[in-house]
């Protein structure tokens, strides 16, 4: 019972819960205990939103942003395409 | 991932390192720059990569595309450095590392009034604001602990298992839960701040 009153007031606990549910399974009961913990708390429940959006955003972001500007230079390329030869030359 | 869905279809080839620089560098510089951000540490990976790929050229059997190949060895190198870097600290120093933001939360548990969540276009923006957006976020990003990056990264951007994650930088899970948590609420302050 106590642990319960915990989540329910409890908002570092709550957003715990909400950062780890994205992600993995949480318990039953802590599952009960996040909702009733939502139902009554309104910054939290902004928070599922924000920290959802934040994980798509970095998935998205790593995935997709292609940041073309970052490309090799052709004197470090032709230095790396200069010491492969060597290597394959010494075999 | 992105980049196995344009993969060509497995086949019978021999690894041709003379055209490796040519086909492959510039992907693998940009697969390593979104994971360190370290522009001369991501340039000495690919090196290091195609190193390591001539050494090991027996091992290369045509299942797998070359770049698929090539990709995979650099991925462990990225590892390695993040391994390196979370290598040796506390319990303590990974919960507490030093320049973290302020604890968010008041003894009671309850959220302090100048950190509490508030509406701030997160969900209503168009493409431009978007990319913009983005750019906070990287740079947010840029401002955690490297320890707390690594999983992030590891975690949201490559998708590896809660499991592969804890072994490979030897993290206890109910470590890697707490990085997770902070990690967040810091990265969600950090836009809040920057964003409004």
């Amino acid at each position: 019972m106590n642990n319960l009153i915990n989540v329910i007031y409890n908002c570092r606990k709550a957003t715990y819960l909400i950062d780890k549910r994205l992600i993995s399974k949480i318990t039953f009961r802590e599952s009960v205990e996040l909702r009733v913990h939502l139902v009554g708390c309104s910054f939290c429940r902004l928070y599922v939103g924000q920290s959802q959006k934040i994980n798509q955003m970095i998935s998205q972001m790593l995935k997709t942003d292609k940041k073309p500007e970052f490309k090799l230079g052709d004197d470090f390329k032709a230095a790396l395409q200069a010491q492969i030869e060597d290597e394959l030359n010494k075999k | 991932m992105i980049m196995d869905e344009i993969e060509l279809p497995p086949v019978d080839q021999m690894p041709d390192p003379k055209n490796w620089v040519n086909t492959y560098a510039d992907y693998l510089y940009l697969f390593a720059i979104k994971r360190i951000s370290d522009e001369d540490q991501a340039r000495d990976l690919v090196q290091e990569t195609f190193l390591a790929a001539l050494q090991s050229m027996h091992k290369f059997e045509g299942k797998s595309s070359e770049r698929t190949w090539l990709t995979a060895i650099l991925k462990n190198k990225i590892y390695d450095v993040y391994r390196a870097k979370s290598s040796g600290l506390k319990t303590e120093e990974i919960k507490n590392p030093i320049g973290e933001e302020p604890d968010f939360f008041q003894e009671n548990g309850h959220w302090k009034k100048e950190h509490a969540p508030k509406q701030f276009g997160l969900d209503d923006f168009d493409s431009l604001a978007h990319k913009e957006l983005n750019h906070i976020l990287q740079q947010c990003m840029q401002k955690l602990p490297a320890m707390w990056l690594s999983v992030f990264t590891m975690k949201h951007m490559d998708d590896e298992t809660t499991d592969f994650v804890c072994a490979e930088l030897r993290l206890s899970q109910a470590n890697f839960w707490v990085i997770i948590h902070r990690a967040k609420l810091n990265l969600r302050a950090c836009l809040q701040k920057n964003w409004m």
